[in-house]
């Protein structure tokens, strides 16, 4: 069993005990120690600044052209904090609940009960920097609802909140490069950590446009690299997003925790066809405005305008009353995904359910700006338009999006949306302190598995991202620190460094050397299918099996069959892509061997073997109540750890949202 | 909507690296559906390219949903292409027909030299950015949200203006290469808000300094900035950066009033 290393104590108090006993390093120490951070989004950027604030002297990494471009920027919704600004009942207690419970019981109690306490100062903490969150007319923050909760709670800026919140730590960073405590090197991509006596130590990294090789010293490696939704081929990821850095770790020992967690999001611009390169999320935040449904009648052919209200079936809201279009992301994109299966999709492909704003429209902004406005019984068209404006201010980009993209206007006619790869809640295994198995290498934000179980809610991945960075990593790291103060920079011609770098170079000139037929590109389109299909929103025993003897020969083919054109000394994306395709290749089989071995049902994971005659999905407790964390022995052998989880405060039960 | 196939004719500009020199170079691509984005297309080409033992075209992406700002195609003699308010990530192929030339080159700008075919070097927005484009306030100083009420207008006029994306398409339209959209974005965005007030001063001044020093050129208002940003950043920013700049420059202590 793998020990976590919770705080003993209350629930409520472990973590403020914990920062009254771990251990501190002196100012003066602090500049001796050096630090390094892979990945510059929220977690990333947020981890460098805080640190180099501290005094610790920090090198940051990214892919990008800039530390500004990382995908946090790409998330629409909001942030969720319980401030209980709106009086609704929130509290920490019920955020951690409500977490806890999303995540279907399969996270750790004390990661998410401090994930909430600190929830209201990232809120606080943004606001200084001059992050633009939306306001009430009084001056003050406002907040909208998210699904799988009954309270409002989170904090957005229209359907750009990630790109504010980025930004703000952006510029945090850059604060700290201008005062030379930062030094920021974009265009350059990890592709290894460099381990000396058993610590992480360093990485090498290299520099996209020179397709040098470099070497790195740190006396603790931070990796904050992102999900991998990537290895689907399609999801809402940037294109860049990639596993690669966290794999690396997870080849040098560091152990790959419950892979198969991953999160379709339900409302998604569907597929149009074989060309499409990445897809695009509509804010969950747009589900508490519009109402999804699909026509009763097998084969309509009118148009959604056109069919009466008594003619369409609201599901979610029939299915589940209580929380309505407001589930869970889980439980909505199968729901869609069930209503598809059994032919009531729309649109060409009949992959689509609607998405109509037309009822709110009219109902809940048009009335309130018509009786705000002194219109006196106003007709259907002047309450379309007054709550058009209401609803462009909340979330006009979101609509322009969707107009760009499939050439519809969304204020007239419903948005056709379907569910897609969008999160993973696996990820790096990590204890309380946010550490690897390997000392010295951390992991934060949604590389890393530990705060949202099998399943996240809507706006708590910023959160996580930003609490990681801000707000716990900062002390726990000097917990692990104030034992290295004696530590000397260790030369990076050291025989570590230099082994670890052959390593590397190895392997690409093997990329290289394969001078193959099938690009990198059709490589990872075939994965992404096998994933999809078989490893995607339900998942059987039989097609896992299969999955993994596809991946394998597809492995082969790769190694025996890519091409890849250019030379390694140059800006080369497509040498760049094969190396995160292959790694996604290596990822693809393990995530398929975790969902074959966890035998139930929770949260983004459902096995069709395990649910409940209503087609919910169905834990099993008594067996799988634990985090299956993988050890790499060889190729195609991976090592089951499991981490058992106690729930001191929450009963787990079945989760309901009826 | 109804959507149709086509074939074209490209245009790209082809440059192995900094040192080289770059020229267009002519390809033709099928079968393109209207469906599909700028970079999808570009995608298809570079398949090809690819599958016939060539090069294939590099340019900045990343998102490909308009918000990163990594995407930078000039496309026929217009940063970001025919569409208003739209990134190149965004323009979709039905925004052209069938039997269409498209040509494509890099931002061009001094600022910006190119490092391969449309890929070029953006750093010194983030130079700008670190001469003061943020509020000095370190993690754990804050206090409650709520204590700081900003009138709404303002932190909408603040939210407009924190949409820039950074990707420099101001800086390609300008004849004079003026990054001053950019930096007016950001000077605004921070000046508006009262947690922005006490280095006002000073943050305008450094950022327009280091503009300069980076090779930008000056502004002479032709508004060619504000006609292809794809966030729609307003020239009124511009104008609150020249009265902060004023005011700055002064060092008066007299207060200026918030815009
Ligand atoms: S002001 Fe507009 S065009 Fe210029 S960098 Fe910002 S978003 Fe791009
Ligand atoms: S690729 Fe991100 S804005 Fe175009």
């Amino acid at each position: 069993m793998l020990d976590s290393k919770i705080p003993a104590g209350p629930l409520e108090k472990k973590w403020t005990d914990y920062k009254g006993h771990c251990k501190l390093v002196n100012p003066a120490n602090k500049r001796k120690l050096e630090i390094i951070v892979v990945g510059t989004g929220l977690a990333g950027a947020s981890a460098a600044a805080a640190l180099a604030e501290q005094g610790y002297k920090v090198k940051a990494f990214c892919f990008q052209d800039s530390p500004r471009r990382a995908h946090s920027i790409a998330a629409q919704g909001g942030i969720n904090a319980a401030k209980n600004y709106q009086n609704d009942g929130d509290s920490v207690f019920r955020l951690f609940y409500d977490t806890i419970k999303g995540g279907d019981y399969r996270a750790r109690e004390g990661n998410v009960h401090r994930l909430a306490e600190v929830s209201a100062n990232i809120i606080d903490q943004c606001v200084a920097q001059g992050v633009p969150f939306a306001r009430e007319y009084g001056g003050l923050l406002n907040n909208r609802s998210f699904g799988g909760t009954q309270v409002k709670r989170t904090f957005y800026a229209a359907g750009q909140t990630g790109q504010q919140l980025l930004i703000g730590a952006y510029q945090a960073l850059e604060r700290q490069v201008a005062l030379g405590n930062v030094t920021m090197y974009s265009r350059h991509e990890m592709l290894d950590v460099v381990i000396v006596d058993g610590k992480a130590r360093g990485i090498i990294a290299r520099d996209l446009i020179s397709g040098k090789l470099e070497r790195y010293f740190g006396h603790a490696v931070l990796l904050c690299s992102g999900g991998y939704g990537n290895v689907f081929y399609l999801s809402t990821n940037a294109m860049g997003s990639n596993v690669t850095a966290a794999w690396k770790a997870h080849k040098r020992g560091a152990y790959f925790a419950n892979p198969c967690f991953t999160q379709i999001h339900p409302t998604c611009i569907p597929v149009t066809g074989d060309h499409q390169s990445k897809l695009t999320l509509m804010s969950e935040s747009l589900r508490n405005d519009g109402r999804i449904w699909v026509p009763k009648k097998k084969d309509e052919t009118r148009r959604p305008n056109e069919i009466p209200e008594e003619e369409r079936d609201y599901y979610l809201e029939r299915r589940y009353p209580a929380f309505g279009n407001l589930v869970p992301r889980d439980v909505a994109s199968r729901a869609a995904k069930e209503r598809c299966d059994a032919g009531d999709g729309v649109g060409t492909t009949k992959q689509a359910v609607y998405l109509d704003f037309r009822h709110n429209l009219i109902n809940k902004y048009g009335r309130t700006e018509a009786s705000k406005q002194g219109i006196v019984e106003p007709d259907e068209t002047t309450l379309v338009a007054l709550g058009k404006e209401v609803v462009k201010e909340e979330y006009g980009n979101l609509f322009d999006m969707y107009e760009k993209i499939t050439g519809e206007n969304p204020y007239e006619i419903p948005m056709r949306i379907y569910p897609a790869v969008h999160y993973t809640m696996g990820g790096l295994w990590v204890d309380y302190e946010l550490m690897t198995n390997i000392p010295g290498l951390y992991s934060l934000g949604e590389a890393n598995f530990s705060d949202h179980g099998a399943n996240r809610l809507g706006a708590s991945a910023l959160m996580q991202g930003l609490a990681d960075g801000y707000f716990v990593l900062p002390y726990t790291i000097g917990n692990y620190l104030s034992d290295e103060i004696a530590t000397k920079p260790i030369p990076t011609t050291h025989e570590a460094f230099t082994t670890t770098e052959n390593a590397v170079n190895e392997r690409i000139n093997k990329l290289m050397g394969i001078r193959g037929k099938q690009s990198v590109e059709s490589f990872h389109k075939r994965l992404g299918k096998i994933m999809w299909e078989r490893c995607g929103m339900a998942r059987n025993a039989q097609g896992l099996e299969q999955a993994i003897r596809e991946i394998r020969d597809l492995k082969d083919e790769f190694w025996r069959d890519v091409r890849i054109p250019g030379s390694i000394d140059e800006l080369n994306a497509e040498l760049d892509k094969a190396g995160r395709v292959a790694d996604f290749i290596e990822l693809g089989e393990l995530m398929c061997i975790d969902a074959l071995h966890r035998k139930e049902s929770c949260g983004g994971h459902f096995r069709e073997e395990h649910q409940t005659p209503e087609g919910e999905a169905l834990r099993r407790d008594d067996e799988f109540m634990y985090v299956a964390a993988w050890a790499l022995k060889g190729e195609h052998d991976w090592e089951l750890n499991k981490e058992e989880l106690k729930y001191e405060l929450v009963k787990p039960s079945q989760r309901s949202y009826k | 909507m109804e959507h149709y196939i086509m074939n074209l004719t490209l245009k790209v500009w082809k440059q192995k690296n900094p040192a080289s020199n770059g020229k267009f170079e002519t390809y033709q691509v099928k079968n393109i559906s209207s469906e599909m984005s700028l970079l999808e297309m570009f995608d298809v080409l570079n398949e090809q390219l690819i599958s016939e033992g060539n090069d294939p075209i590099a340019f900045d992406h990343d998102c490909r949903e308009g918000i990163c700002g990594a995407c930078s195609m000039y496309v026929n003699g217009r940063p970001h292409g025919p569409w208003h308010g739209t990134t190149t990530c965004q323009l979709h192929m039905r925004a052209f027909k069938d039997g269409d030339t498209i040509v494509v080159e890099p931002w061009r700008a001094n600022a910006f030299p190119v490092i391969k075919d449309l890929v070029v070097d953006r750093t010194a927005f983030d130079r700008i950015i670190q001469a003061g484009g943020y509020i000095s306030v370190n993690t754990g100083n804050a206090v409650d949200g709520n204590t700081i009420p900003i009138e709404k207008e303002k932190a909408d006029k603040a939210f407009a203006a924190a949409a820039c994306i950074g990707c420099g398409a101001c800086v390609a339209a300008c004849k004079n290469s003026s990054a001053l959209l950019f930096v007016a974005a950001k000077v605004s965005h921070l000046a508006l808000l009262p947690q922005g007030d006490p280095e006002r001063r000073t943050r305008v001044l450094s950022m327009v300094a280091q503009m300069d020093k980076e090779g930008f050129g000056s502004c002479t208002f032709t508004q060619a900035c504000e006609a292809v940003c794809p966030k729609e950043i307003s020239v009124t920013n511009i104008s609150r950066l020249n009265a902060e700049y004023i005011a700055g420059g002064l060092g008066s202590d007299k207060d200026y009033g918030h815009q």
